[in-house]
């Protein structure tokens, strides 16, 4: 087994991380402040190919596997959870098309996503009120009426929803068949009907946007069903199970961040006549948040591998995804600790990487859908 | 908890929960946003005499026993704003304790008469930039002067201290350093050299305002020395102790009440058919933490009734509050976790709560602290 990295991807991560360093660092703590989406860094970050990372080299994209994902992700949530959330999510929500599409929806829409100098966004609808782990019981209908559809219903918590160009929706043609009757649709953004409900406040996670979508007699054409009707759900789940690694890369960047912030902080700060880093409970404590974040992105890197290599990886997939979250929250929180009162203090940056940290626990399928997804395999 | 508590207590109890209920939890939204509550709070709660419930009654205080200021800190604890708890059990269980114990009559009458009735808003100066954990290190310097003091320095993370009308100040008198050089001072907070330089922004505990202190060469009179000179670390090591008791049980019943919070949302939640709390992943780590909750709050109230006995149960006291304090933090944490994408939205208590909680393990003594503390106690100092 080869664990180096290529020199290519030693490149990648130099350059992300630089990016991620000058471009969104110095942003982040207003950003977060604000609750503010940055279309700015957006920009910059679809300039260097980095906010479309799931889309083949045939439609713009940059053509690069799932493994160099996971290093783009984690370097990028280094330098902010909220932003990068946005640019993830966006990856994933275009997911469905490049999965199941038709030849003319990628030339369509991928395009978009990959157009350097005007990339569009894109956002993944599918969870309900009522239908959150349990996203099998969504309740938005399409009915089919001459050659097109008419969608009715609400999402909520979606992420990019207000900023987005277009979205990849979920709806039922069916509610008898329940799973089975899902559907995928591509919608633009001012088909008449669409429209923002709530925007959400949130405790982390502020440099993106999280709010309601509403549909109101949403017609949409034939030809914008993703794949076949019916075929939605499995989509759906295909999207989410190749970006749990991603997700746990976002766990790895900001465990990362608060790591390295903790250490420098314990060597610097004197108490009791020496560094408290001095202190076994502390040096420790560093210890096991070193080897926590190694393991995870090890996880995170391997299950990338697997699928990149045709594999088999929906174990190896869920893994990586709760095992790299909860160490997110782990590092996170005991980085505050080391940080003591200082650690609760807005001016510095380890608080916000906490509240950052939680959300990573719950989204793309909670912790607890990732061990029940698990227990199924064994 | 019969053993702990008469009718007398739970009648306390009672009308502190209306309390808390009515003019509390239905502001802690508007408080956590805006970083403060209105100052009248503190008369509010001591006309009804809950800021002397067991100070003597010749001072105004209810002449009342320790449990009865046990039940304050579990009912200002049963809250989604822990910030109120913070600032009225920093009144309390913090500042004014040391006057009692310490003060001269004419000091009492001056501070910890008005305290008690919620006139006097009351803050503790101890931490200072360089002395958070390493209290000893305290470099805020009182130089003897004709008919006092004149005191150059800083303190930070001030509870009440945006507010507060004076100050229980610990500072150094001796520069040859050590503990045995430091005392503590009453402070009037308009006292000229006394400045409030800044609002501090927090995480969490955000309805308490927490405040960056500076002293220019300010002058305190002879009789506003608290206590003897040279005793102020030992004395101040010694207020640490109904310190960290009052927050344990505060933190405690905090726990109690957001994991109600977290099972009645489990209770009415539906996914895959059927009420989450229907879900043994959810169930077992319930029962962990109810378990939990117990074993930790008999801890709190055995310490207590050592502490209400005169005892001096240091250790005890450094196990409740380092595990109650976990306990927040833990319990909090899942009770985020089973609300899901509804428990991290603003508009919903627990996300408030959980970051409120986060600070249990650091305030009053770390976790690390707390675990020092025990281990000198066991006898296994190097």
């Amino acid at each position: 087994m080869d664990f180096s990295l290529s020199e290519e991807q030693v490149a990648l991560k130099k350059t992300v991380h630089e990016f991620a360093e000058k471009e969104i660092r110095p942003l982040a703590p207003e950003l977060d402040e604000k609750s503010e989406f940055s279309w700015d860094i957006v920009r910059k970050a679809a300039k260097l190919g980095l906010t479309c990372a799931s889309v083949p080299e045939d439609y713009g994209g940059p053509g690069l596997a799932l493994l160099d994902g996971t290093i783009i992700y984690e370097e990028l949530a280094w330098g902010c959870v909220g932003v990068t959330g946005g640019i993830l999510l966006n990856s994933i929500a275009i997911l469905p098309v490049i999965i199941s599409g038709s030849d003319e929806q990628k030339a369509k829409y991928l395009t978009r996503l990959t157009d350097a100098e005007n990339p569009r966004i894109c956002a993944f609808g599918l969870t309900e009120p009522g239908a959150g782990s349990d996203a099998a019981s969504i309740q938005t209908t399409a009915t089919r009426t001459d050659g097109h559809y008419i969608l009715n219903g609400q999402k909520c918590f979606i992420t990019n929803a207000g900023i987005a160009d277009l979205y990849t929706i979920f709806a039922t043609v069916d509610r008898s068949e329940g799973v089975k009757g899902i559907t995928g649709f591509v919608v633009e953004a001012d088909t008449p009907g669409l429209s923002i409900g709530k925007i959400e406040h949130k405790m982390g996670l502020r440099a993106s946007q999280t709010a309601e979508l509403i549909l109101d007699d949403v017609r949409v054409e034939a030809e914008n069903v993703i794949g076949r009707e019916k075929q939605g759900f499995s989509t759906a789940m295909q999207a989410l199970d190749c970006s749990r690694p991603f997700v746990g890369a976002l766990g790895v960047g900001v465990a990362r961040a608060s790591f390295e912030a903790a250490l420098s902080y314990a060597k610097e700060r004197v108490q009791f006549g020496k560094p408290i880093f001095k202190q076994q409970a502390i040096s420790f404590m560093l210890a096991d948040m070193a080897t926590e974040i190694d393991m995870a992105r090890l996880l995170c890197q391997r299950a990338a591998w697997m699928l990149d290599n045709g594999l088999e990886a929906s174990r190896e997939s869920s893994m990586s995804k709760y095992v790299a979250t909860d160490t997110a929250m782990r590092v996170c929180t005991n980085a505050v600790q080391i940080h003591g009162g200082y650690g609760y203090m807005k001016e510095y940056p380890v608080e916000k990487w906490f509240r950052d940290a939680k959300i990573l626990q719950i989204i793309e399928g909670t912790n607890q859908i990732q061990r029940l997804v698990l227990a199924g395999k064994l | 908890m019969k053993v702990f508590f008469n009718e007398e207590h739970d009648m306390l109890r009672e009308n502190l929960r209306k309390f808390v209920q009515n003019e509390v939890e239905p502001h802690a939204e508007e408080w956590d946003e805006r970083e403060g509550f209105p100052r009248q709070l503190f008369k509010k709660l001591g006309d009804l005499g809950y800021l002397g419930l067991s100070y003597p009654e010749e001072y105004g205080g209810g002449g009342g026993d320790y449990f009865t200021v046990v039940i304050l800190a579990e009912e200002l604890g049963r809250c989604s704003t822990q910030g109120i708890a913070a600032a009225m059990l920093m009144q309390v269980g913090c500042a004014t304790p040391p006057v009692l114990a310490f003060g001269t009559e004419e000091q009492k009458q001056k501070y910890l008469v008005p305290a008690i009735k919620g006139e006097k808003i009351a803050c503790l100066g101890i931490t200072e930039p360089n002395a958070g954990s390493d209290v000893a290190n305290v470099s805020t310097y009182a130089e003897k002067v004709p008919g006092g003091w004149k005191v150059n320095g800083n303190k930070i993370f001030i509870t009440n201290g945006v507010e507060a009308d004076f100050m229980t100040l610990l500072a150094r008198t001796d520069k040859t350093g050590g503990p045995k050089g430091i005392s503590l001072f009453l402070v009037d907070t308009d006292s000229p050299g006394f400045s409030v330089s800044r609002k501090l922004h927090k995480a969490g505990l955000r309805s308490s305002d927490t405040a960056e202190i500076f002293f220019e060469d300010m002058f305190v009179p002879d009789e506003n020395l608290l206590g003897e000179e040279g005793k102020g670390f030992r004395n101040i090591m010694w207020e640490l102790q109904g310190e960290r008791l009052v927050a344990a049980a505060s933190y405690v019943a905090q726990s109690e009440y957001v994991l109600e919070t977290a099972i009645n949302y489990a209770k009415e939640r539906v996914q895959f058919g059927k009420p989450i709390i229907q879900n043994q992943a959810i169930t077992h780590r319930v029962a962990d933490l109810a378990a939990r909750i117990e074993s930790v709050k008999c801890l709190v109230y055995c310490t207590a009734w050592k502490f209400d006995q005169k005892q001096y149960p240091v250790k005890e006291i450094s196990m409740a509050k380092l595990l109650a304090a976990q306990l927040a933090f833990d319990v909090t944490d899942e009770a985020i976790q089973i609300m899901g994408g509804h428990g991290y939205m603003m508009e919903y208590p627990m996300q408030r709560a959980f970051r409120d909680a986060r600070l249990s393990r650091i305030v009053g003594g770390t976790d690390e602290i707390q675990r020092e503390v025990i281990i000198t106690t066991l006898g296994l100092r190097a």
